[in-house]
């Protein structure tokens, strides 16, 4: 052995077998003869399936067509969705008009792309989410009637939320504006109910009228998940606070609504919510069809997020609770400022897991009669003209969704370096 | 069992402050277990007191009763004159006045350290952001880590971590100092740093209450060093007292226990 004293010796390179390229195809692939020919066999395997699925969806591919009939005996029929493609992202909206759902896809995905970015978390989120989401509404109705009372209803949500979250830090000035809003509200509502003010309501009209039993395709499964999942969150989070809470009551209706929403398959509240809803409302009252819908999606993801939400609560050890009650924070205190930002760093790979998952789940509403974007590529297999390709059309499909899933799987990613950034050793 | 008052010693005479903390017959029970029985103390403005004794005496229960992390069943708990009950303005109000310090720092791991140091006297106390932030960066010099200030506590080691912590109790600017075993979770080198902390505040003439077993530390501030067992006040006396003459059989083993191993 060396005599060289501790602390003074060489730092000797790895042998050059175990590093390099040919280091790793050695000890990974062919580290042994049985290894090395299962590697070959696969490698032949690999290739074969690769170029004969090239073959069909590249080099035979028919890429314009009339009709089915001009695609048999060759690859893939890319003609029939290029012939259909209108009707499969935006179903039976009328056809002169779908650049409207064009738009509102797009701002829908500018939306969510320009909220991703941590930089935008603030107030800015508000402005993006109030003007896009607006925009979104307005293109595919075509016509918003806002009643007197919903304005009166969100001054005074508006008014109160600032006063309760803005108390702390803000000048006097402020909350007196806040408080004057969240005063016209209740006053308006007060007048409102009591028939002082007349049953008005703001007119939006710009373009033709389209209810949403003709909507269909991309923007009903962005609408249904993006907005199923923005009101299930915060739902789910109150519903795992509830869950943790120390008074019977507030528990006990948690517990009871999470079990029982979890008991069910979506598709029997789907059914419930279109089904049996109008069935205890009184007559002449209807609720719109999507709404319910979106109803449904918001109380099943709800339960779901709740019990992710509360695993990440569990996980945080008991003196981070008690630091912050020693410090003389009140429960809402700690709870945004300590717990919750903490419990939701654990739980963000299991909570994109469920997003991805039910902004997959939102097929499942062609069970009561919504086209969302892969029961309308479904619908496009109908046409005799074009009969006997579903492959092209699935794939395709499945394409689509996969870009949506695949970039929230990244942002997770992102998400949890960004969010952790410093606080890892 | 008889309230004592401490011994004046030369430098730090109490005889003539008044009283902070009063515990008047605290009972406490685990279920079945009886972890407090029958405590009562009464403790001076500016007065150390080190609590010592065996694990599962009670001692943390005792002083974690005093800002309500528990919750006592029987008897009376009252600092400053504010009785404490289930009322959470009172329990609100004694905490702003009380500090607390732990065994396993719980700093806020998503917070920067200043951000640590700011968030109970900007939210609790209303304390304006830039005021709030020099309190906490001359409390950062006081403990001799304001270069830290922009770190996160997983980038710093234990002693740092629980300098840090008693720095963000001093940001409230409590009356009362409560550490719960404070160099127990450090690593032996470290428990220096943090004890020449502690040695400081009590020579400003902070009220302290400290469940420790350095008992170099008890011997260096404390006017009064207490031991539990089985949780009851054992014994209580003046340091020099307490180390030289234990005067009960209980005693007398843990200090054996604790002194020579």
């Amino acid at each position: 052995m060396t005599d060289v004293p501790a602390g003074e010796r060489q730092q000797l390179p790895p042998p050059a077998t175990d590093s390099g390229a040919l280091g790793w195809l050695r000890r990974n692939l062919f580290s042994s003869w049985g290894n090395a020919i299962t590697t070959v066999v696969l490698l032949f395997l690999l290739l074969w399936l690769v170029t004969s699925f090239l073959n069909w969806a590249v080099v035979n591919a028919v890429w314009t067509a009339p009709n089915g009939q001009a695609c048999r005996g060759h690859g893939a029929c890319w003609a029939l969705i290029h012939e259909k493609y209108r009707f499969i992202f935006f179903g039976t909206f009328p056809y002169e008009q779908q650049w409207r759902p064009l738009l509102a896809v797009i701002i829908m995905i500018v939306m969510l792309v320009t909220s991703a970015d941590r930089r935008m978390w603030n107030q800015r989120l508000l402005w993006i989410w109030g003007t896009g989401s607006f925009l979104t509404f307005l293109l595919m109705f075509g016509q918003i009637h806002i009643p007197l009372g919903l304005i009166l209803f969100v001054a005074l949500a508006v008014g109160g939320l600032g006063m309760l979250l803005r108390s702390t830090v803000a000048k006097p000035t402020e909350i007196a504006g806040w408080r004057t809003l969240a005063a016209i509200g209740a006053i308006g509502i007060v007048l409102r109910l009591t028939g002082v003010l007349p049953p008005w309501s703001l007119a939006l009209a710009p373009f033709s009228y389209v209810e949403t039993s003709l909507w269909g395709g991309l923007p009903v499964t962005l609408i249904l998940a993006t907005y199923g999942l923005v009101f299930a969150f915060p739902y789910g989070i109150l519903l795992a606070l509830g869950r943790r809470s120390n008074l019977p009551l507030i528990k006990g209706l948690c517990v009871g609504f999470i079990e029982l929403i979890r008991g069910v398959p979506l598709i029997s509240l789907l059914i419930m919510a279109s089904v049996m809803l109008p069935l205890f409302l009184p007559t002449g009252m209807s609720i719109d069809k999507f709404l319910r819908a979106l109803v449904a999606v918001i109380f099943f993801a709800g339960a779901y997020i709740a019990e992710i939400i509360r695993g990440g609560l569990q996980s945080l050890p008991k003196g981070q609770f008690e630091a912050a009650d020693a410090m003389g924070l009140n429960y809402f205190q700690k709870t945004t400022l300590i717990i919750l930002p903490q419990a939701l760093r654990v739980v963000i790979p299991p909570l994109i897991n469920t997003f991805i998952g039910f902004f997959k789940d939102t097929s499942l509403v062609l069970i009561i009669g919504i086209f969302d974007f892969l029961n309308a590529a479904n619908q496009a297999l109908v046409d005799p003209n074009w009969a006997g390709f579903p492959s092209e059309v699935y794939l395709f499909a499945a394409f689509v969704y996969f870009c949506f899933c695949f970039s929230m799987s990244r942002y997770s990613k992102y998400l949890e370096v960004e969010l952790n950034k410093g606080t890892r050793r | 069992m008889a309230t004592v008052t401490a011994t004046a010693n030369a430098s730090h005479d109490l005889s003539r402050a008044p009283s902070v903390i009063t515990l008047k017959g605290v009972n406490k029970w685990y279920g079945q277990f009886h972890v407090l029985s029958d405590i009562n103390l009464d403790v001076k403005q500016g007065e150390r007191i080190v609590i010592c004794g065996p694990s599962g005496s009670g001692k943390s229960t005792l002083i974690r009763c005093i800002n309500r992390l528990e919750e006592h069943q029987r008897g009376d708990i009252s600092v400053h004159g504010v009785t404490l009950s289930n009322d959470v303005k009172n329990i609100e109000a004694i905490r702003r006045d009380v500090g607390m310090v732990f065994q396993s720092f719980n700093l806020f791991p998503h917070l920067t350290i200043l951000d640590n140091l700011t968030l109970a006297p900007i939210w609790v106390k209303k304390t304006p952001k830039k005021e709030a932030e020099e309190i906490a960066m001359s409390l950062l010099k006081r403990v001799r880590i304001p270069e830290q200030a922009n770190k996160y506590p997983g980038q710093l080691s234990g002693g740092q971590q629980q300098r840090v912590a008693i720095a963000r109790a001093l940001c409230m600017r409590p009356k009362i100092m409560l550490f719960d075993e404070p160099t127990s979770a450090l690593d032996p080198e470290m428990v220096k740093e943090v004890l020449d902390v502690m040695i400081e505040l009590a020579k400003e003439g902070m009220t302290m209450l400290c469940v420790t077993h350095e008992m170099g530390f008890a011997r260096a501030v404390a006017d009064r060093v207490i031991f539990m067992d089985r949780g009851e006040i054992v014994e209580q006396n003046a340091p020099e007292e307490f180390f030289a003459h234990p005067k009960n059989e209980r005693t007398k083993t843990f200090l054996g226990q604790i002194l020579h191993h």
